[in-house]
């Protein structure tokens, strides 16, 4: 792993009205790893992500993502980026390869590099009965892994994952998290904010929010020795009993 | 550009697969037409009239002889007086009255002018159209054969009312109507159920996060109902030709030019609407509300707008719709051109230049 850093935030501050939703975070993220961003709901985990990805733009504080500044360089930025919502985000009305060939076409994928991705892609995920078919009628774990691999087609420096694996069984999300080593071995950066602790041990290393703030940011390993607890789940416990703010995010 | 045909392309996908639109899409504006075109009847045969003849001489008697000598019309009932015409028409047994005044060779002979009642039962418009048609060129046959074409002072001049339905509401109003209505329906409602829906299922944000431009985004969720909408447009227009026998008097590619103006409109208004609400349903129903009843109502194929009250043909002005069914009915029927209508056309310009910039600045809200 190499340690060019891809994403740096230094305060970055995002307000409504008077809530600040995120409160002046700062962390570094380097090419390759696979980082995750924990929290409780409410924590302010989506509206980071959702800043460092261009969906929303920040209040204060600096932010670069693959080498570009978030307020000037969005375009350059939406390039080199990859995101998969919280909600599923494929067509459900067009086929999987349908689908593949729109994002792959979104992402400016010349015709034969695409027909090849998709190829490769459509067996890497034993999809080969279903190319055909639309997507409405996979299964949710399936069309996860769909969405994710739609999501890095274009090779992406990073790619942003919002709660990817929610409502999915623990053997799809088993096999969904290998597709994130697939692709973190390919040097594709994952940033994946979660609130299911037994993720946490997959991260390279990780961020825990509360309340808006990083309240801690090392390795699995790390923060379990610095909280002398046995699991990661002692860990988010004993950070997050200190939250204050009980609500949604806004 | 390659992006916008990927992203067309996909468009029409959700076009194709959706049953219930497609239906909506198509099906209501050929229905509407070929309903209408059955409920009317061009052919007359022994249309029922009424004579009222106060003269009872020669040239009144070779005028109620010639009208039924024809197989258009038949006298079912002879009146005595004025009071009978209204009644007679209001049991609507007759569909014509012809009254002949009182002294009607002498007017003719010595005045030189007579005149001759024809009151109509205007109810059906293209019925009572054409009946006033048939009698208007019996009276003038009649009038040609008792006076020799060199004594031209002496004519018979036909006087004309029409009754319940002044204004000919019929084929003529409606088919512009329809237009209006279909073209609203499907640009409006369409647009912005289509780009909620990406909110609503999240593929709006992944489309966000894409490296594709936002007025990309716009162009390419524009362009099938558009394309959509001149393919409805042509059906509408050649169902209404050939089965309703509309006149298209004016120039074809300016109606079309036109149209697309609305179109363009409407367009721009679906996205407004899809950038203020967040849910199919809501965008629906703003979409219904906000342009297909004022349609209906304002635009004045159903309703003449000018029996409103003041406040609301003010109102009917800032309604598309409006324009158009102007525009549209001045082409098809009064065959005029730019020239005539430049007015209403920089109107609807004007809108459709307003709800653009109103949506790309929304849109671009969003974004931030």
């Amino acid at each position: 792993m190499n340690s060019r850093t891809v994403i740096r935030t230094k305060n970055l501050t995002k307000r409504f009205g008077s809530f600040v939703a995120v409160n002046h975070i700062s962390f570094e993220v380097s090419a390759g790893e696979i980082f995750g961003f924990l929290g409780a709901n409410g924590a302010g985990k989506t509206t980071a992500m959702r800043m460092l990805c261009g969906l929303s733009r920040p209040t204060e504080g600096e932010a670069e993502i693959a080498g570009f500044d978030v307020y000037r360089q969005q375009e350059k930025i939406k390039k080199n980026i990859g995101y998969m919502s919280q909600k599923f985000s494929l067509y459900e009305d067009l086929t999987v390869y349908e689908n593949i060939r729109f994002f792959g076409g979104i992402y400016g994928l010349r015709p034969r590099a695409l027909k090849e991705k998709s190829k490769a892609l459509i067996s890497r995920l034993g999809l080969e009965n279903e190319s055909n078919k639309l997507v409405r009628s996979l299964p949710l774990g399936w069309k996860q892994k769909l969405a994710f691999s739609v999501a890095v087609i274009h090779d992406p420096g990073i790619v942003f994952l919002d709660e990817p694996t929610g409502g999915v069984d623990p053997i799809t999300r088993r096999q969904f998290w290998d597709l994130i080593y697939e692709a973190a071995g390919r040097g594709i950066t994952v940033f994946v904010s979660t609130h299911y602790m037994d993720e946490a041990e997959y991260f390279n290393r990780l961020s825990i929010m509360v309340d808006g703030e990083i309240a801690a940011l090392d390795s699995p390993s790390a923060l379990k020795q610095k909280y002398h607890a046995a699991s990661m789940d002692e860990v988010f416990f004993e950070l997050a009993r200190r939250a204050v703010r009980q609500s949604d995010e806004p | 550009m390659k992006q916008v045909f990927v992203f067309v392309r996909k468009e029409f996908y959700h076009v194709f697969r959706d049953r219930k639109t497609l239906l909506l899409l198509f099906g209501l504006p050929v229905m509407q037409i070929v309903l209408f075109g059955f409920a009317l009847s061009n052919e007359i045969k022994k249309a029922d009239i009424a004579i009222c003849d106060y003269a009872h001489d020669a040239t009144s008697q070779k005028i109620v002889q010639a009208l039924n000598a024809g197989t258009v019309f038949q006298t079912r009932e002879v009146l005595f007086s004025h009071r009978e015409i209204e009644s007679t028409l209001r049991r609507s047994d007759e569909k014509l009255v012809i009254v002949i005044p009182a002294g009607f060779s002498d007017d003719l002979y010595h005045q030189h002018k007579a005149q001759i009642g024809i009151i109509a039962d205007a109810e059906d418009p293209n019925l009572a159209n054409a009946l006033i048609a048939y009698a208007a060129r019996i009276i003038a046959d009649v009038q040609s054969r008792v006076i020799p074409p060199s004594s031209l002072p002496m004519q018979i001049i036909p006087e004309i009312r029409m009754i319940y339905n002044p204004e000919l509401k019929g084929a003529t109003n409606f088919v512009p109507g329809v237009m209006a209505l279909v073209l609203l329906l499907v640009c409006v409602l369409m647009t912005s159920v289509s780009i909620v829906r990406e909110k609503e299922t999240g593929t709006m944000e992944v489309l966000l996060v894409s490296p594709l431009h936002p007025v990309l985004f716009i162009v390419a969720k524009a362009i099938p109902y558009f394309l959509l909408s001149l393919l409805n447009l042509t059906v509408i227009l050649v169902l209404s030709v050939f089965l309703l026998d509309m006149p298209v008097n004016g120039s074809i590619l300016l109606l079309y030019a036109e149209s697309a103006l609305l179109i363009i409109t409407a367009l721009a208004l679906g996205l407004v609407f899809s950038n203020i609400t967040s849910s199919q349903q809501t965008a629906m129903l703003i979409s219904l509300l906000g342009m297909l009843l004022p349609t209906v109502i304002f635009s004045g194929f159903m309703f003449p707008v000018e029996n409103m009250p003041v406040p609301l043909q003010v109102l009917s002005n800032i309604f598309p719709s409006k324009w158009y069914y102007i525009i549209v009915k001045g082409i098809m029927i009064k065959g005029l051109g730019f020239a005539e209508l430049w007015k209403e056309t920089m109107i609807l310009t004007g809108m459709a230049m307003l709800f653009l910039i109103i949506s790309f600045k929304s849109f671009n809200i969003r974004m931030a």
